[in-house]
């Protein structure tokens, strides 16, 4: 499973690095959006995965003493999913917007603002 | 100490953000509400540090979690210090967006999500929590992308574009290296990871997670190489929101260098190595980029990044004297910044462009202006007994001491690249004799506004440069408060000890 997580996690921020390098605008956002995935997964992996061992005491003890599921990791997971949702569509609304205006799907185009004289 | 009202500062301006929102279309009220209660954290910001700088370090678990299980806020003098520059900075550019903003813009929310914007920065300096750090970073870049787009001229969003791309891709890095450190250390508390960290044997992976760091909060204080979607977007918004960012935005992500990298990640030789590297790197590119352009406000983007070089040069030195000297530039560059980037939009209002080829002869016709745009123009370059000067004499004090000569060599080349820009500026656009330029239609002139608005635009400028002749010419007192600062920032064990609670009550 570790393994297999690893492999999934490498993907993601290769082809998301590989998307944001591209031209397209859209890819851009497609490479955002794999980025993102990429490190909520990897949050997800480093908190240790244990299978079947929610984090619940018994009423009788007053700390777990066996190995358990941390929860903060789901918890930072569940924050940084819904922060990546509102900065996600807020990037696809301006992509379209500079789609709009500029009327080019090309980031190498939208160079003006670079250059010295404009 | 435990102290509940620290959060005031984050509570009362999202408290201003949500008052606001009921006021949408009415603008006049918005303005209105929006200097007082920019007034009004000013004094809460003011009573903050009064606070800290008499009692020591106060904390806050959020929800009565104890650290380090819960969330902590941490107000120490550092944290209080930048809260109380937030609310100056903020009052300042509130009060000149009342003047120089249009309406149109106003009716789109722009004052609720300044004071957004505002409250994300707060939390950003109050929190003693590393991931907390990154929910403040993305309610910071939110408002900051909502406002460097309102409007939606052309270059805009071009600019915006690439903003938000490398803030984006920076807090992908940041959130990744926050996750390496979780399953390194197991822990989120700042001053728990303090402790956890230093006894990691996996040092390799230690310096991977510091790197991590690095780029992540690099590129959002536009260090070299990550700097080239700074000059390219602050030039494009309205000149308040420029000022904001220039003033503020960068400067959190060297206030979140300066936190992590003195309480968690102490610099060995290596990383110290790579520090100073870049700040000169920094220093060069930035003052290069500087020289090269006419746009009056492209001119102060490459100057931030210039100026952000010695504050990481204090940094990568780490020694008291050399800290002492990058928290002086960093309180000094602050208020600077945001009035220069304020002085250009009066200049635009005045004259309708900023190329300063075509511009000219400000001194002539406006010298009272000219003599007060004067004073943060020589703070910036350091002209003793201005400002600037001072920052600059500790920082290179302190490199010497080091035997750092190369850099200091860097740190005089980059106040001399800011003279040589300043002097081209001040010759261009003041005293050059120049024809007087078309009358642009879409421009709205200062005679054209009303007394008002015409005060409005002129009393922030005048503030934040009294403010500047302040802290150099009362250079005692911030040279006082920097030396504490950088005693916390080298010793952190009374940050640890204020957060965890003493060690012989929690074993």
């Amino acid at each position: 499973m570790e393994l297999l997580l690893v492999i999934l996690i490498g993907l993601l921020y290769a082809s998301g690095i590989f998307m944001m390098l591209r031209r397209s605008m859209v890819k851009l956002i497609i490479g955002l959006i794999l980025l993102g995935n990429g490190a909520n997964m990897l949050i997800f992996l480093l908190g240790r995965i244990v299978k079947g061992k929610p984090p619940l005491i018994e009423s009788s003890a007053k700390m777990l003493t066996e190995i358990y599921a941390d929860p903060v990791p789901q918890a930072l997971i569940l924050t940084a999913i819904v922060i990546s949702f509102g900065l996600q569509s807020f990037a696809i609304i301006l992509v379209k917007r500079a789609y709009k205006i500029t009327d080019t799907d090309d980031l190498d185009e939208l160079n003006t603002t670079d250059e010295i004289y404009e | 100490m435990n102290n509940p009202y620290i959060i005031l500062p984050v509570i009362f301006q999202l408290f201003t953000a949500v008052l606001l929102l009921f006021f949408w279309f009415r603008v006049n009220a918005q303005r209105l509400i929006t200097i007082i209660c920019s007034l009004v954290s000013l004094g809460i910001a003011i009573w903050l540090l009064k606070e800290v700088y008499q009692n020591g370090i106060l904390t806050m678990q959020a929800g009565g979690w104890k650290a380090p299980f819960g969330i902590t806020f941490v107000a120490d003098v550092f944290s209080a210090t930048m809260v109380l520059l937030t609310a100056i900075a903020g009052m300042a550019v509130a009060v000149f967006s009342t003047g120089s903003i249009r309406n149109a813009r106003l009716k789109f929310g722009y004052f609720p999500i300044l004071n957004f914007l505002l409250m994300g920065l707060n939390g950003a300096f109050l929190t003693g929590d590393i991931f907390n750090l990154y929910v403040w970073f993305e309610i910071i870049i939110i408002a900051s992308f909502v406002l460097i787009t309102i409007g939606g001229e052309k270059a805009q969003i071009e600019g915006a574009i690439k903003y938000v791309t490398m803030n984006l891709l920076a807090s992908a890095i940041f959130l990744t290296a926050i996750a390496i450190l979780y399953g390194l250390a197991g822990s989120l508390n700042m001053a728990d990871l303090s402790e956890q960290v230093a006894q990691i044997e996996n040092r390799g992976l230690v310096n991977v997670v510091a790197i991590l760091f690095l780029v992540g909060f690099g590129i959002k204080s536009a260090i070299f190489p990550l700097y080239f979607w700074l000059p390219a977007s602050y030039h494009t918004p309205p000149p308040a929101i420029s000022a904001i960012f220039g003033g503020l935005l960068t400067k959190v992500g060297v206030y979140a260098l300066l936190r992590i990298f003195t309480l968690i990640f102490v610099p060995d030789a290596f990383l110290s190595n790579l520090l100073i590297v870049l700040a000169a790197m920094t220093i060069l590119s930035g003052g290069l980029g500087a020289i090269l352009q006419v746009n009056m406000r492209k001119i102060f983007s490459y100057l931030i990044v210039c100026h952000i070089g010695f504050m990481i040069a204090g940094l990568g030195i780490y020694t008291e004297l050399a800290l002492v000297g990058a928290i002086f530039y960093l309180i000094h560059d602050i208020i600077v910044k945001t009035n220069l980037f304020l002085i250009s939009g009066l200049i635009f209002k005045l004259k309708g462009t900023l190329n300063i080829e075509k511009l000219g002869g400000i001194y002539k016709k406006y010298p009272k202006f000219s003599l007060l745009m004067a004073i943060p123009l020589f703070s910036l370059v350091g002209i003793p007994p201005l400002s600037g000067f001072w920052a600059k004499l500790f920082l290179i004090q302190g490199s010497y001491l080091e035997g750092q000569y190369t850099l200091i060599g860097f740190i005089l080349l980059g106040s001399f690249l800011t003279l040589w820009v300043i002097a081209k500026l001040w010759s261009e656009v003041f005293w050059k004799d120049a024809k007087d330029l078309p009358k642009k239609i879409n421009v709205k002139y200062f005679k054209e506004l009303k007394p008002l608005k015409q005060w409005a635009m002129v009393i922030p400028i005048v503030l934040l440069a009294a403010t500047s002749l302040y802290i150099g010419l009362a250079a005692e007192h911030i040279i006082l408060l920097s030396k504490q600062i950088a005693a916390e920032l080298i010793n952190p064990s009374a940050y640890i000890e204020a957060v965890l609670g003493s060690k012989t009550t929690t074993p």
